[in-house]
């Protein structure tokens, strides 16, 4: 489920407050609880951080802070599918930064950059959710942007 | 009929899936029985998807099938006709016959998933030992094992594990760091994908020795089918007593869970990813405590890399001798190097430590994949030094590295041929220490961003003749002014491009071309 901007406030409550519940009696729940907020909300709404911080007895303050230290948790969600690109340096040796632009001059795809996927003998690299592309020329890019785009 | 296809991330990468799925449906359309084990990956890159065959002769290979050639396998297959994709018997490989396989001896072969197949070829050997000698004995294999922390600061992990033995706690953690980072490795993800037993039992280990009862792997988020394949394997663990009250039947208890990261680079360092996994931001501790005195929600915690976990099975298995006898001087064991970028046998490469980087990079790497001449190579992932050839005559072990101004890391090596532009990769340094910084000291937060600034000019072909005086004055605020690696190091990469290829950095060097 990806609930865009605007999408019902009690939805979003709903949704987080069944997430809190998964976790809530872990140790250290808080990143697992907003890891599982943005993968099915696709980013981590405004309105989850107070539900989300009585639920684990923290400061708002606290919950904010964790959620602005980590890349991949994001306060808006996607408006275009996301491209993972990898631009670290073993992607770069391979031509990473030749590839690039095919992505980053698309409109129907959002480029984001990581750095290593773990796949530096088979680069350049990319990922779109949990699936990853390795080997990226010119006609694997334009068939991954057609499938991500779709 | 059975093949083998890996199931590892960088062969679905370039298609194994795929493959996979045309082989099941080619083989339900003609009516024949096959079937497929999902193996982890051998290791050599550049052969993905790389299926085998059983034979009495043994697997034969059939390598970077796509699934526009499945059909005319097929039929060779059951003509028993030759395919142009054979490359013959997999263990003979030179690439595969040159190694040496500790750590690695499963990755490749056997079902990952399958608690009998790791049993069959050797798995838990190791635990049942371990249970017999009780803490100290397994504490003083490993110490005689000269096993060192392979997750880059080569600590004696025997000495880590004796320190957390001896300090009292109400309880104690084992924490396994798969957060690999560093750009350039992969030999954690593999064996995550391709032997996650081997780690869980490395961890038991690991707990029978400290005394601990609970342990975590931080896994980063980049790798979701290592997080699914650990976590279906430890499930599986617990049905066979490698994880639960009793552990292989005995009084001990140990379990364990996957936390996954969020994409910050930095929560590789041990206590940010302490503090990660108790729910806090990934901001780097002052040492001391020590996670050995006081980590994981204040307890001894005993924090191991992947590999250095994964070691510890055979050690326990065969003994620390047999471990030992392999390495050089201080640098005792093997290694799995990485072998990555611009290079035309880039993967997975285990063997003693001792074998030189020519050897590693020119031999067994067989030069660039662009075919043009080799200009640099970093060693030891973002924060590792470059080095050109006329240094590859350095032995890979920690010492050597050290002494030549650089560091083995977790052992990715990074080729680059001779159009790259050192000065742009010196930027890419601090551009990436920027983007990573968890924030705590300023030498690392505000120097890399000025050093961004004044590579960027350099780079621009606006440098001044102080800006290289300037720019080794703060490496030198960096490399003594900060609390982690992540500051101290990144003037690893940097200075050492501008040693060894002062050429890139020369003020009036061209503009970098337009891309
Ligand atoms: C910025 C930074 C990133 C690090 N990333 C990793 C990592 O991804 N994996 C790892 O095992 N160690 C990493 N380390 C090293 C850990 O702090 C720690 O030394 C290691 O996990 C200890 O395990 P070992 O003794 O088995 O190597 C990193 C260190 C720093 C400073
Ligand atoms: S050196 Fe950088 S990453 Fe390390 S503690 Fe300081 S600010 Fe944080
Ligand atoms: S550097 Fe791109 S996948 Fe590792």
């Amino acid at each position: 489920m990806i609930v865009q901007k605007g999408s019902e406030p009690e939805a979003v409550a709903r949704g987080v407050a069944a997430i809190v519940a998964r976790h809530e009696a872990r140790e250290g729940a808080l990143l697992p609880i907003l890891n599982d907020i943005q993968a099915e909300l696709g980013h981590v709404p405004a309105g989850a951080i107070p539900i989300v911080a009585e639920a684990l007895n923290l400061s708002r303050a606290e919950v904010h802070g964790v959620v602005s230290f980590y890349h991949d948790l994001k306060r808006e969600p996607p408006d275009r599918p996301v491209v993972k690109l990898c631009r670290a340096e073993a992607c770069q040796a391979r031509g990473a930064e030749r590839i690039a632009h095919l992505f980053e001059g698309d409109p129907r795809i959002a480029v984001e950059t990581v750095f290593c996927l773990g796949l530096c003998a088979s680069g350049p690299s990319a990922m779109v959710g949990d699936r990853v592309f390795g080997r990226i020329d010119e006609a694997r890019a334009r068939r991954l942007i057609e499938e991500a785009g779709r | 009929m059975r093949v083998y296809l890996p199931c590892d991330a960088a062969a679905c990468a370039v298609g194994a899936d795929e493959v996979a799925a045309e082989l099941a449906a080619q083989a339900r359309a003609c009516g024949i029985e096959i079937e497929i084990v999902r193996t982890g990956s051998r290791g050599l890159f550049e052969l993905e998807p790389l299926l085998e065959i059983d034979t009495p002769e043994g697997r034969i290979g059939y390598a970077r099938l796509d699934p526009d050639a499945i059909a005319s396998w097929l039929s060779a297959i059951l003509d028993g006709a030759q395919h142009s994709s054979a490359v013959g018997r997999v263990e003979d490989l030179p690439y595969l016959k040159r190694q040496t396989r500790l750590t690695f001896a499963r990755c490749g072969i056997t079902d990952p998933q399958s608690i009998a197949d790791y049993r069959a070829h050797g798995g838990l050997v190791g635990l049942e030992r371990a249970i017999a000698l009780g803490p100290a004995g397994i504490v003083q294999q490993v110490v005689d094992s000269g096993l060192r922390g392979r997750g880059g600061a080569g600590f004696p992990t025997g000495i880590k594990w004796k320190t957390v033995l001896d300090t009292p706690g109400a309880r104690k953690f084992v924490v396994c760091n798969a957060d690999e980072g560093d750009s350039g490795t992969f030999a954690d993800r593999m064996l995550m994908e391709g032997d996650p037993f081997v780690i869980i039992e490395g961890m038991a280990i690991a707990g029978l020795a400290v005394g601990a009862t609970r342990g975590y792997i931080y896994i980063r988020s980049e790798y979701p089918h290592a997080i699914r394949a650990m976590r279906r394997a430890i499930e599986t663990a617990r049905l066979h007593d490698l994880l639960g009250p009793s552990l292989l039947g005995s009084r001990h208890a140990f379990d364990m869970e996957v936390r996954v990261g969020a994409g910050a680079y930095v929560c590789g360092e041990e206590t940010s990813l302490l503090e990660s996994i108790e729910g806090r931001r990934g901001e780097v501790r002052a040492k001391p405590p020590l996670p050995a005195h006081s980590g994981l929600f204040g307890m001894p915690t005993a924090v191991n890399n992947v590999l250095s976990l994964a070691a510890v099975p055979f050690i326990l298995a065969e003994g620390a001798a047999a471990y030992a006898d392999f390495g050089m001087g201080r640098s005792r064991g093997t290694m799995p190097i990485q072998l990555a970028g611009n290079i035309r046998n880039g993967g997975l490469f285990e063997t003693g430590f001792g074998i030189t980087l020519g050897e590693l990079v020119e031999d067994i790497g067989g030069g660039t994949l662009s075919g043009r001449p080799v200009r640099a190579v970093q060693v030891g992932g973002p924060l590792g030094a470059y080095f050109p050839p006329a240094m590859f005559h350095l032995p890979f072990d920690y010492e050597s590295f050290t002494e030549a101004g650089g560091l083995i890391g977790h052992a990715g090596i990074t080729v680059f041929d001779d159009s790259v532009d050192m000065a742009r990769m010196a930027r890419f340094a601090m551009q990436f220490c920027a983007a990573e910084s968890c924030g705590k000291c300023t030498p690392c937060r505000i120097g890399s961003v000025r050093g961004f600034e004044l590579l960027d000019r350099i780079v621009a072909g606006d440098g001044v003749g102080a800006d290289l005086a300037l720019l080794e004055a703060l490496c030198e605020t960096m490399k003594y002014g900060s609390l982690c690696a992540l500051g101290g190091f990144t003037p690893y990469p940097v200075m050492s491009a501008l040693r060894y290829f002062p050429e890139d950095f020369a003020p009036a060097r061209r503009a970098e071309p337009v891309q």
